[in-house]
C-alpha cells in the first residue's frame, strides 16, 4: 500500500514535468494555453493525492483554488485577452524549439542531481516531489527566457509557480500553504488584470529594437 | 540592552507599528482632498516612527510570529525615520505633480494608501518571526512598489513596471523555493508544524540541521531576495523602476526596500553560520557584492538620465554591502551596518533634491541640467553635498563606512581589497565628472523658485555630516553588539 501510494504521487508529479515540456514547444497561443490549463489540472491531481496521504484537509483547499483559477479562470480570461488586444497568435521564441528541449534536459537532470543528492535523508514522498518541482521552476524559467511575448512569459511564470505549490505540498506538515497559494494566486491575478487594464499592446506584440532602446531611458 | 518602561502603552510598540499604517491604508484610500491626504500620509508615517522609537525602550515579549531583536530594530528605526521625511518630501512632490496634471486626484488617493501599505509591508517582513510570513511581506511590498512605479501610466513607466514586476516574481519565487527547503531541512529536528518555520526555534537548532539542504536553500535565497537587493546579474529592474517612477517612491526604493530584501538575506546567513557543516554564505555573497559594484561603478559613466545614475549608484552601494556582511566578523558586519544605515539617508536625501530638480527644469536628462548651484542655489548646494557624500568623500558618513570596509579587507583578504579599492575608484571619479557638469556652469531650463521645505533634503544630510565626524558612543555599542550577532 504504502508502495502504491508512493507511485502514484511520483506518476503525478512526473505528469507535472512532462506538460511543463509540453508548454516548452508550443507554438500557438492557444495551445499554449490549452496546455497550461491541462498542467493545472496535474497540479489540483497531485495535491489533493498528497492531501491524501498525508491526511491533510487544508491540501484540498489549495488543490481547489488550483483547479478553479488556474485550469479555468485564468486560461479563458488570458485567450479573452489574447483575442481582444489582437496579439499575434503565433509565439515568438528565442533559440530553436530543438536547443530549448535539450536545454530543458538539462535542466531536469540538474534539478534530480542537487536535489536527490541534497534529501538523502529526507522521506522519500517528499524527496522525489522536491526534484520534480525544482524541474518544474527551472523550465519555467527556462520559458520566460525563451519567450518574446508577454502572455507567454505569464504562463511560464505561472508554471514556475505550479512547481513551487508542489513543493510547498510534498513538504509534509508544511505551515502556511494555503496562506502562500493564496498569496500566489493574488499576484497572478494582479498580472491578469494589469494586462487588461494597462493594454500594454505594444509589449505583447513587438519587440522592436526601437522601443527597447527608449526603455532602458538611452532615447536621444 | 534594554530600559524600564516609561510609561505603559495600551498596545505594544511591535502591534502598533503594523497597525498605523493598517488604519492609515483604510482611512486614506477614501480621502479626496488632497491637502488632508498629504498631511495624514505624514501624521501616520510620524505615528508609526514613534512607535518604532518606543521599541528601543520596550520590547514586546517573543512571539510566535513576530520578534524584536537588536538587528531588526536598527533596520525599523532607520526606515520609520527615512519614511517620515519621504512622506514630508512626498507632499510638496505630489502637489506639483497634481499641478501639472501628471497625476489625477485619484491617483493621489490611491498613491498615499500604497505608501503606507508599504510601510506595514516593511515593517511585516522585518518584525516576522517567520520564514513564510517574512515572504509573504516581501511580496506584498514587492506588489506596491509595482504599483507605484506604473503610476504614471506612461509608456516607460508601464515597461519598467512590467519589467520589475517579472523580474521581482521570478526572485519571489525562488526565495519561496528556497524557504520550503529551510522547512524541509527543520522538519525532521523540529517536528511539522508552526515550529519549524519559526526563527528563534531554527536559529537555535540551527547545528542540527541537514547541510546539503541547507546549502541549496542559500543558493535559492541568496539569488531569490539578492534580486530585490538589486545585485547584479539580477538588477536589471531597479535603474528602470527608480526613473520611471514618481520620485518619494524612488526615494523609498533605495532608502528602506532594498534594506528589507537584504535583512532577509542576513537572516538566512546567519542560520546557515550557526551550522558548522553547511558551506560559508560569504563567499557568495562577496562575489555578487563585487560585480555589483564594479559593475555599477562603470555603469554610472554611460548614464544620461539623472534619476537612472543614481540608481546606479544603489546597486554599487549595495554591492559594497553585501560585500561587507559576506567578509563577515565584528568589524567587516559594523563597517556594513553603519553603510547601509548612512547610504539610506544619503541617497534618500539626493532623490529629494533631484525630485525637485527635475521639476523646476522640466527634465530628468543630465545633459540638460547645469549650474544648479547659480540657479538654485539651495538645492544645487544639497545635491553637491549629497553627492560629494555619496562618491565618499572625507569626512562624511559614507567615507568613514567604506574606510572600513577596505581597512577590516585590507587585514584579512588584502587581494579581495584591490578590486573593491578599485570599484570604488572608478565609480568616485563618474559622480564627479556627473556633479560639475550638472551643479556647476552656465544654469540652463527652468529658473523657478522651488516652493517646498528643504526640511528633509537638509535634516538627512546634517545627520550624514554629523556621522562622520561624530559618532554617539551608544550607536557605536549598538552597532557593535549587532555586529557580533551577525558573526
Amino acid at each position: 500500500m504504502e508502495r502504491f501510494l508512493l507511485d502514484v504521487a511520483h506518476l503525478l508529479a512526473g505528469g507535472l514535468v512532462l506538460t511543463s515540456f509540453m508548454l516548452l514547444y508550443q507554438t500557438r497561443m492557444s495551445s499554449l494555453l490549452a496546455v497550461f490549463a491541462l498542467q493545472a489540472v496535474v497540479l489540483t491531481l497531485s495535491v489533493a493525492w498528497q492531501a491524501h496521504v498525508q491526511n491533510a484537509p487544508h491540501l484540498y483547499i489549495t488543490a481547489g483554488i488550483a483547479l478553479v483559477l488556474k485550469a479555468i479562470i485564468i486560461p479563458y480570461a488570458l485567450s479573452r485577452v489574447v483575442r481582444s488586444l489582437g496579439i499575434h497568435r503565433s509565439i515568438e521564441t528565442v533559440g530553436g524549439i530543438g536547443p530549448t528541449m535539450l536545454a530543458g534536459m538539462g535542466c531536469v537532470a540538474l534539478s534530480m542531481v542537487v536535489m536527490l543528492k541534497a534529501t538523502a535523508t529526507a522521506n522519500p514522498l517528499a524527496r522525489e516531489d522536491l526534484a520534480f518541482a525544482l524541474s518544474v521552476v527551472l523550465l519555467g524559467l527556462l520559458m520566460m527566457v525563451t519567450r518574446r511575448n508577454a502572455v507567454s512569459q505569464i504562463v511560464g511564470f505561472m508554471s514556475i509557480e505550479n512547481g513551487l505549490i508542489l513543493a510547498a505540498a510534498g513538504a509534509k506538515g508544511m505551515p502556511l500553504v494555503v496562506e502562500i497559494s493564496v498569496a500566489f494566486s493574488v499576484l497572478v491575478a494582479f498580472i491578469v488584470i494589469g494586462v487588461f487594464l494597462f493594454r500594454i499592446r505594444e509589449r505583447f506584440d513587438s519587440v522592436e529594437l526601437q522601443a527597447l532602446d527608449d526603455f532602458r531611458g538611452e532615447r536621444r | 540592552m534594554s530600559w524600564p518602561p516609561l510609561f505603559p502603552l495600551p498596545i505594544d510598540p511591535a502591534t502598533a507599528i503594523l497597525l498605523i499604517p493598517a488604519i492609515g491604508v483604510l482611512l486614506l484610500v477614501g480621502l479626496p482632498s488632497y491637502k488632508l491626504g498629504s498631511r495624514f500620509n505624514v501624521l501616520f508615517a510620524f505615528a508609526t516612527f514613534l512607535s518604532s522609537l518606543y521599541l528601543l525602550v520596550e520590547r514586546p515579549p517573543l512571539g510566535r510570529y513576530l520578534f524584536v531583536d537588536d538587528l531588526n530594530i536598527v533596520f525599523i528605526v532607520l526606515g520609520g525615520f527615512v519614511a517620515v521625511t519621504t512622506s514630508v518630501f512626498s507632499a510638496s512632490y505630489i502637489g506639483h505633480e497634481l499641478e501639472t496634471g501628471r497625476l489625477t486626484p485619484t491617483n493621489q488617493r490611491f498613491y498615499h494608501a500604497m505608501y503606507q501599505a508599504l510601510i506595514f509591508s516593511m515593517n511585516l517582513a522585518l518584525l516576522a518571526n517567520n520564514i513564510g510570513l517574512m515572504w509573504v511581506a516581501i511580496e506584498l511590498a514587492t506588489m506596491t512598489t509595482v504599483l507605484m512605479v506604473g503610476m504614471y501610466r506612461t509608456h516607460a513607466a508601464l515597461e519598467a513596471a512590467w519589467k520589475y514586476f517579472i523580474l521581482g516574481s521570478v526572485g519571489i519565487a525562488l526565495a519561496l523555493f528556497g524557504t520550503i527547503l529551510v522547512y524541509m531541512a527543520a522538519q525532521p529536528v523540529l517536528g511539522e508544524g508552526y515550529d519549524s518555520m519559526v526563527w528563534t526555534t531554527l536559529v537555535a537548532k540551527a547545528h542540527e540541521l541537514s547541510p546539503d539542504l541547507l546549502n541549496v536553500a542559500f543558493v535559492f535565497l541568496m539569488l531569490g531576495y539578492g534580486t530585490k537587493v538589486g545585485l547584479a546579474p539580477l538588477h536589471a529592474w531597479l535603474p528602470d523602476a527608480h526613473a520611471e517612477g514618481p520620485t518619494p517612491i524612488s526615494a523609498v526604493l533605495s532608502g528602506l526596500l532594498l534594506n528589507v530584501a537584504l535583512y532577509a538575506v542576513l537572516r538566512f546567513k546567519m542560520l546557515l553560520s550557526a551550522n558548522p557543516n553547511a558551506i560559508a554564505p560569504g563567499p557568495l555573497m562577496v562575489v555578487l557584492g563585487l560585480v555589483s559594484l564594479i559593475f555599477a561603478a562603470f555603469m554610472l559613466y554611460r548614464r544620461r538620465d539623472i534619476k537612472r545614475m543614481f540608481a546606479y549608484s544603489s546597486i554599487e552601494h549595495m554591492g559594497i554591502i553585501t560585500f561587507a556582511f559576506g567578509m563577515g566578523g565584528p568589524l567587516a558586519n559594523f563597517a556594513g551596518l553603519l553603510h547601509m544605515t548612512m547610504h539610506s539617508l544619503t541617497k534618500s536625501a539626493i532623490f529629494f533634491a533631484v525630485g525637485h530638480i527635475a521639476q523646476v527644469k522640466g527634465t530628468q536628462r543630465l545633459a540638460e541640467i547645469r549650474g544648479l548651484t547659480e540657479s538654485h542655489p539651495a538645492l544645487g548646494w544639497g545635491l553637491v553635498i549629497g553627492v560629494v557624500a555619496i562618491a565618499g568623500m572625507p569626512p562624511l558618513g559614507i567615507f568613514m563606512s567604506e574606510f572600513l570596509v577596505v581597512s577590516s579587507t585590507f587585514a584579512r583578504q588584502p587581494l579581495l581589497a584591490v578590486p573593491l579599492v578599485f570599484g570604488l575608484m572608478v565609480g568616485f571619479g563618474a559622480l564627479m565628472l556627473r556633479l560639475t557638469q550638472v551643479a556647476f556652469g552656465e544654469p540652463s531650463g527652468g529658473m523657478a523658485p522651488v516652493e517646498a521645505s528643504y526640511v528633509p533634503l537638509y535634516s538627512h544630510l546634517a545627520l550624514v555630516v554629523g556621522a562622520g565626524i561624530y559618532l554617539p558612543g551608544p550607536l557605536v555599542a549598538w552597532f557593535q553588539n549587532v555586529a557580533r550577532l551577525l558573526g
